[in-house]
């Protein structure tokens, strides 16, 4: 029997070079993992990089604009806006994080049974709709007036908000598998319901999840941001992006950076997590999006005649 | 021939620019069709010829492709001439069907209304006169109680049916040149019998020329004078069509004539095979391009091109050997030939 | 009810006996279900080492018998009993026996791998569901099946996008042939690759049955092909079985005008050959709306006032070859 060549990629100069080379030609991916890097980075390394502690107060020191000092000047109460910020920046990124970790994980399992059986389908599906019909904000702030204004609680109202997204996404992606023929023999194989769903389907329904999650990240750091500013979300004192707008808001024009700052991060967490997830889309399907002259020479290629009876 | 050729290509080049670089999709192809004939292109995935019939019409997107050589029709050559000029001629000179009906055609509007509008993007008819003309090409092309269809969108009609009404949109304007690409490959063996029919009848009736494009050599025996055989983006063979099945020169041709089951050959035997597969566009190398693949490749066909080279009259074939081939009885009937494990 | 001919002295491996399957679904106007017969009273058998062809063109019901008969989809109607078990009426439980005795290769080698599992993992999948061996021995086995038929071991942890049509087609044999089975049903195995290709696969298939004592149900359009590789032949007509013989006899003699048809349409493969073409009416009939009595009247030259009434029975005219047609009746 003649031994066969791989075709496609004859001798691949190993599957990690070509990653590397193609994450580096994605500009947008690029950008955004830099961003997000040093916004993380920062948050992560608070302790160190901060000198002052984000909730004393002192009335002498009050509203001092930008310095040495102090990088980001002080608000009413005296204390360090660059610190207080990257405080901030914590609870954006805990906030968003844990939204996304769990809304995520929940989406994904609602979106893979609704495309597995239809009575799933209708009950979670219908359940979404009701959700989605609810501006977010509007939902989130419900669910947080009922359970008392806390970090769990903003959380908690966010991965709510947030999963109905998700678990559309999944449920399209999980329905585009299901038609491949590969999980009809899987099934002539005589694989299970669960081994289909987890080890076949799941890793396939990754991408569009990944993509879709990263965008849950930022908009659930807006949200959060918002309710804070509304003094619905994170509690004062405790320092949260939205607070910080909060407190600025009466003094806009006596003490810019009290408002300039927060915002700024916001923006710059916003754009980040959205280039990133374009930049991901990009990179995990090189066939959809914006890329249409790589899906055409893919498409010519496989164009093949199909029988079905 | 004393006629001049309806259509000329001499030597098209191809090029997209994707992702691993340039591809040269379509290598230095020639070929003529000469009017009312029908001349067969065959080749596998991957040899360019669906790319050919594209690039005479230039569909492709030209930030991102580049042709060079000649396309000669009705005395200009169709790769200078402007984006205006080139629509003159897309559907109205040249018209092409593809393999697919079903994606071919818009399914939101009626069967109706996509062809009223191809007659009337090119000629300057009232409705009432592009609907009666609508009709006429729907009994033309054997399609029956045509006054129904015409109201009829295309998901409610059969996949033969859609091709029919393929072939009517792309007659619609009388054209001199008919490409066809795959037209039957996703049609049922019954349903190419008839459009195959159909389209030998609207050839004489029309008197168009035909470029029939498919990987399926039996349709190639029925429908076609003559024959080009292509590989990896270039011509390996052309001929008349009963030389090429009984004499034919090139070791692809031959390997193909071979390795498909015949109605009339012995069953249960083991198949003749080409070994290996078509390798990826952006791999071939300065040689011969089927030398991987044959059986008789040499050292030279390893290191250097063969160019395409006329073996006997209207006979052109691109190999080195060609000649000690035939003499020792490869050919058709596999005697001389050694069948790869 | 027994089958409808006589059989030779073995027994047959599977014996499917009446099948029928109708599909319920919703008319194009959207409020009714209509009935959709896909398959109507099919019975066949298959003996052990033989290829059985079953051609038929769109809408023959020829896939939705082979799916039937694994229980991808249920039978409305009938019997098959392989290696004298019913099958049909088999538990979930108890479809494991089933499917490692049976298996099925399919049509489109682009979506019959899983993209996101190398190559070897994919191929020792049907071990690792049903609990056989060590994940080292599945490895080895799923090693030495790719081997077979025709991959060196760096090839072992590929993906299939780096794979052509007609070697991931290869892979799919691999994977079918892990747990052994008796019989495979292949679906259409060779219509979406490349000519040159197909040849390949065909050799592929004959040397595995001839090393293993494999069983075919080859599933296909292409009657040269079929021809080629089957011992029996089996033609379907909007999800009847309207002819049965072995394969020479079928294309010496075909009986049931619908297989004459089908034998004149396909081109001849010189251009000197031109084939007597019987030119058939009108369009394939909706199987949601079939025609009564013989399913083919519509279009038969030889229609008679029985064929629209009465559907004729299965006839064995000669030995192991039948026809459902009124022009052989008594």
């Amino acid at each position: 029997m003649a031994s066969l060549e791989p075709i496609a990629v004859s001798a691949p100069p190993g599957r990690g070079r070509i990653a590397w080379r193609r994450y580096f030609s994605n500009p947008l991916l690029v950008t955004g993992t830099v961003i997000m890097s040093v916004v993380a980075l920062l948050a992560l390394l608070a302790p160190w990089t901060t000198s002052y502690d984000p909730y004393s107060i002192e009335t002498l020191n009050r509203l001092q604009p930008p310095s040495g000092e102090h990088l980001f000047g002080t608000d009413q109460l005296g204390r360090d806006v660059f610190t207080r910020v990257v405080y901030g920046i914590r609870v954006s990124l805990l906030v968003g994080a844990s939204v996304t970790a769990i809304a995520g994980a929940i989406g994904l399992l609602v979106g893979l049974a609704s495309a597995y059986s239809p009575v799933c389908d209708h009950i979670f599906m219908r359940i979404c709709d009701g959700l989605y019909a609810f501006p977010s904000i509007l939902l989130a702030i419900s669910i947080v007036a009922i359970m008392g204004p806390q970090t769990g609680n903003v959380i908690l109202a966010l991965t709510i908000v947030y999963i109905p997204s998700i678990a559309r996404i999944v449920r399209s992606a999980a329905l585009v598998v299901q038609e491949k023929t590969f999980i009809e023999g899987l099934r002539a194989q005589g694989a299970g319901v669960f081994r289909i769903m987890g080890l076949h389907m799941l890793p396939n329904v990754l991408s569009p999840l990944i993509v879709q999650v990263s965008f849950v990240f930022a908009v659930s750091i807006l949200t959060e941001a918002s309710l804070s500013f509304l003094g619905a979300g994170i509690p004062a004192p405790e320092p949260s992006l939205g607070n910080l707008l909060l407190d600025g808001k009466n003094v806009i024009f006596k003490a810019w950076w009290m408002t300039v700052f927060p915002g700024v991060f916001i923006i710059l967490m916003i754009l980040g997590l959205n280039l990133l997830g374009d930049g991901l889309r990009d990179f995990l399907d090189p066939g959809a999006g914006s890329n249409k002259r790589f899906a055409k020479r893919k498409n010519a290629v496989r164009r093949r005649r199909r029988r079905s009876d | 021939m004393s006629q001049a050729p309806l259509l000329e290509i001499k030597h098209l080049t191809t090029k997209f620019s994707t992702e691993q670089g340039i591809v040269k999709a379509v290598d230095g192809v020639s070929l003529h069709i000469d009017p009312e004939e029908t001349v067969g292109i065959v080749g596998e995935s991957g040899c360019g010829k669906s790319v050919t019939a594209e690039s005479i019409l230039r569909l492709f997107d030209e930030k991102t492709t580049e042709y060079g050589g000649q396309i000669l029709f009705e005395g200009r050559d169709l790769l200078q001439l402007s984006e205006e000029e080139m629509r003159k001629v897309r559907g109205n000179r040249i018209s092409i069907i593809f393999q697919d009906p079903m994606s071919s055609l818009n399914p939101v509007y009626t069967i109706g209304d996509q062809i009223m509008e191809a007659i009337r993007l090119h000629q300057r008819t009232s409705r009432r006169q592009a609907r009666e003309k609508a009709l006429e090409l729907l009994r033309l092309t054997g399609i029956s109680d045509p006054e129904r269809r015409l109201r009829s969108y295309p998901h409610e009609l059969s996949g033969g049916m859609r091709q029919r009404v393929m072939i009517a949109l792309a007659l619609s304007c009388e054209p001199r040149l008919l490409i066809a690409d795959e037209p039957t490959t996703a049609l049922d063996v019954t349903i190419q019998a008839q459009i195959l029919e159909l389209m030998n009848e609207l050839k004489e009736k029309l008197q168009m020329g035909i470029m029939l494009i498919t990987h399926d050599l039996s349709v190639v025996a029925q429908m076609c004078s003559r024959v080009i055989v292509m590989y990896l983006g270039e011509v390996v063979e052309e001929a008349e069509v009963t030389t090429l099945f009984d004499r034919p020169l090139h070791p692809y041709t031959s390997g193909l004539l071979k390795s498909v089951p015949q109605l009339d050959g012995r069953r249960k035997q083991k198949l003749y095979e080409i070994s290996g597969a078509v390798p990826a566009m952006h791999e071939v190398e300065a040689c011969c391009r089927f030398a991987p693949r044959c059986p008789f490749a040499t050292e030279l066909c390893r290191s250097k091109a063969p160019s395409l080279e006329e073996a006997e009259p209207g006979h052109r074939v691109r190999c080195w050997h060609y000649k000690d081939i035939q003499a020792n009885g490869g050919g058709s009937d596999g005697s001389g030939l050694l069948v790869t494990a | 009810m027994g089958p409808a001919y006589s059989s030779p002295h073995e027994h047959p491996l599977l014996q499917v006996e009446h099948l029928s399957k109708t599909f319920r679904v919703r008319s194009r106007h959207g409020w009714r279900k209509e009935q959709l017969k896909a398959v109507e009273d099919v019975s066949f058998s298959i003996y052990e080492g033989e290829t059985y062809g079953l051609v038929g063109e769109s809408g023959s019901g020829k896939s939705t018998t082979g799916r039937t008969i694994l229980r991808l989809t249920e039978p409305t109607g009938g019997k098959a009993f392989f290696q004298n078990e019913d099958i049909f009426s088999l538990p979930s439980r108890r479809l494991a026996f089933l499917r490692k005795k049976v298996q099925m290769i399919f049509q489109d080698p682009y979506s019959s791998l899983d993209p996101k599992k190398r190559i070897w993992s994919s191929v020792a999948e049907p071990l690792a569901i049903h609990k056989q061996g060590t994940r080292k021995e599945r490895k080895e086995r799923a090693l030495e099946l790719l081997g077979r038929v025709g991959f060196s071991s760096r090839h072992m942890d590929r993906f299939p996008h780096e794979f052509s049509g007609g070697q991931r087609q290869r892979i799919g044999i691999a994977k079918a042939l892990a747990l052994n089975p008796k019989l495979i049903i292949c679906d259409e195995p060779v219509s979406a690759l490349d000519v040159s290709i197909q040849s390949q696969i065909l050799n592929l298939l004959m040397e595995l049955q001839a090393e293993r004592g494999l069983s075919y149900l080859f599933i296909a359009h292409d009657l040269s092909v079929v021809r080629h590789i089957a011992d029996r032949i089996g033609v379907m007509y909007l999800g009847n079985l309207v002819e049965e013989a072995p394969t020479d006899e079928l294309f010496a003699r075909p009986l049931h005008p619908y297989t004459r048809f089908l034998l004149s349409a396909a081109p001849a493969p010189h251009p000197r050959l031109k084939r007597e073409r019987i030119i058939l009416q009108g369009e394939l009939p909706s199987p949601v709306n079939p025609p009564s009595g013989c399913v083919f009247h519509t279009r038969c030259p030889h229609a008679a006032e029985p064929c629209r009434q009465v559907k004729p029975a299965d006839r064995e005219v000669s030995s192991g070859h039948r026809v459902q047609c009124h022009l052989y009746g008594d």
